[in-house]
């Protein structure tokens, strides 16, 4: 089932909008980069999307059973190990209280293992790297088992060389899971090495201005995957540049 | 999928191995990315398991620290050598200010009596009964007025204003209540104990950062599971801290009592041990149960608390540079 977006719009209060007008469909499976500047409203768009929020205007279509959401920073409970914290999200899950206790714990098992923290479970969160955190994160947001994925910039905190092998990770498991995932970030780069269409929010208000589809060649051929990332870098400047005056 | 095929091959994967993962990536094939790490699950995993090795902090083994046991007892040894010193001075009268050896020897004719066992006894099973009950009171309290914003605003400021009321002035008011029973004492407890936890939970809930119920309402959670699987333990800091106050104002409060209510079927209290010795103007008897009152709190400290929040904090990593 697709994400629709329709004329939606979010302003809190009575102040500006912050969002406005944003229309936008993102097809079931799909890797959809969003991309903007700082306060640009995609923090607010995916709490809209995660039904955290409420928009002010506009229709919006999401799956019914509701998306997984990953943070920033990983937001692990401290009280709970790794593995307790994928169990809870299970439990939470399971509405009917129908899984058994050992099921989850198996479950939370062969999550662990598909981010590769398989020796990892019983440490607790303090005792993990920002990368591992980040994978555990990844690993509770699929234990909900929802068709669609909201990422809010869970990169962006970590050093460049786990970044980069978690890029790798993560579209491993879009592949192996065959999520929905729409991953809100300011880099570019980001953008163009995850997403297969990547759409540009303006700033306030937020609206979706422009998009690219990063195709297979661009994949494949770095120098094209440059040339993009230059086109879409100049966009987003453009756009930067727009709020000078 | 050539070059994926040809980075397999290169990089020295048996036949076997290739197959299997070029299969898994088959159906999804239209993303190929940059021919670094692509589609070799093994060389990433192995990659990631540097990585976190390198990242995370190697285990380190507790061991005792005896520092922990040797400080605080020379700091009382200090202290009571310099009472000795004090005492040899001779400013005072001997009956009005007794040494530590005369206490010593009057808390031994108390122990030899029976007497002081007795009193320890009878106060601290008032004293954890009545905690026990006001634990049992005051948490789904504290967390109904925590989570329920119209019953915090109504109800906030009683208890806040119930913690700063020094539970003695429920004394005399119990006294016509309940008479010269246990159930003075407990009320008086209950009133003194009940508002600190309240209030200690309460501002536990308040600490939790926002993120936390974020990720609570994202995975779910009801409104209940939201309070007892994600706000009470998140709060477990706050609230513990809570609970050591209710101890130490349950404590208070019951010496109060005991020292005001005597006689009746109210059994005989360290509190009714200080007011005796008051009336037999008994300096060392006073100061024994001023002593045994301050060492039964020291020690519900040292053997109780400190170790289940010096865990919870450990296990939070929340213990990182601290003094303790």
């Amino acid at each position: 089932m697709p994400v629709v977006l329709e004329h939606l719009g979010k302003r809190f209060g009575d102040g500006a909008p912050v969002l406005d007008d944003v229309n936008a469909t993102i097809e079931q499976g799909e890797f959809v980069a969003l991309l903007g500047a700082s306060g640009c409203g995609k923090s607010t768009l995916l709490n809209i999307l995660a039904g955290l929020d409420q928009p002010t205007s506009g229709a919006l279509e999401v799956p019914s059973d509701g998306a997984a959401f990953m943070f920033q920073d990983s937001a692990l409970f401290p009280w709970l190990t790794a593995r307790g914290n994928i169990e809870l999200a299970l439990k939470l899950a399971d509405k009917s209280g129908r899984t058994s206790k050992a099921s989850r714990a198996a479950r939370a098992g062969e999550l662990l293992d598909l981010v590769h923290l398989g020796g990892a479970g019983d440490k607790r969160p303090h005792e993990l790297s920002g990368g591992m955190r980040q994978r555990v994160a990844l690993a509770r947001a699929l234990a909900q088992d929802r068709q669609l994925l909201l990422m809010d910039e869970p990169f962006a905190a970590l050093d460049a060389i786990t970044r980069d092998l978690l890029h790798d990770e993560l579209e491993r498991i879009w592949k192996e899971t065959g999520r929905t995932i729409v991953f809100v970030t300011h880099n570019v780069r980001e953008a163009v090495r995850l997403g297969q269409r990547v759409l540009l929010l303006s700033s306030r208000p937020g609206r979706v201005v422009a998009e690219w589809n990063v195709t297979e060649e661009h994949r494949t051929d770095a120098g094209r995957a440059g040339e993009l990332t230059g086109t879409i870098t100049r966009r987003l400047r453009e756009e930067i540049r727009r709020h000078a005056n | 999928m050539p070059i994926e095929q040809e980075t397999r091959l290169v990089a020295g994967e048996t036949a076997e191995n290739a197959a299997e993962a070029a299969t898994e990536a088959a159906p999804q094939s239209r993303h190929i990315t940059s021919p670094s790490l692509k589609g070799n699950p093994d060389e990433l995993r192995d990659l990631e398991a540097g990585l976190d090795k390198l990242q995370s902090d190697a285990h380190r083994k507790a061991r005792i620290d005896w520092t922990r046991i040797i400080l605080p007892i020379a700091a009382l040894l200090v202290l009571i050598l310099a009472w000795q010193f004090y005492v040899s001075l001779g400013f005072k009268r001997r009956d009005q200010v007794p040494g530590p050896l005369d206490v010593l020897g009057q808390f031994g004719a108390l122990w030899a009596e029976g007497k002081a066992q007795e009193a320890v006894w009878t106060s601290l099973q008032r004293g954890v009964i009545g905690f026990l009950i006001s634990v049992a009171v005051a948490t789904p309290l504290g967390l109904l007025l925590a989570q329920v914003q119209p019953l915090r605003r109504a109800f906030g400021p009683l208890i806040s204003g119930l913690q700063v009321l020094p539970s003695v002035a429920w004394v005399p008011a119990a006294i016509i209540w309940f008479g010269l029973s246990d159930g003075t004492v407990y009320f008086v407890v209950l009133m003194g104990a009940i508002p600190s936890i309240i209030n200690g939970l309460i501002s536990g809930v308040d600490q939790i950062p926002p993120q936390y119920r974020s990720v609570g309402k994202v995975l779910g959670a009801s409104r209940i599971q939201m309070a007892l699987q994600i706000v009470l333990p998140a709060a477990l800091p706050g609230y513990l801290g809570g609970l050591k106050q209710g101890w130490a104002f349950s404590w208070r409060s019951l010496m109060a009592a005991e020292i005001i209510a005597v006689g009746g079927t109210i059994g005989f209290g360290l509190g009714s041990l200080l007011d005796q010795g008051r009336t037999l103007s008994d300096m060392a008897t006073v100061m024994s149960a001023i002593l045994a009152i301050l060492f039964v709190g020291i020690l519900i400290e040292l053997l109780v608390f400190a170790p289940i929040e010096r865990r919870l904090l450990l296990r939070r990593g929340l213990l990182a540079g601290s003094t303790r």
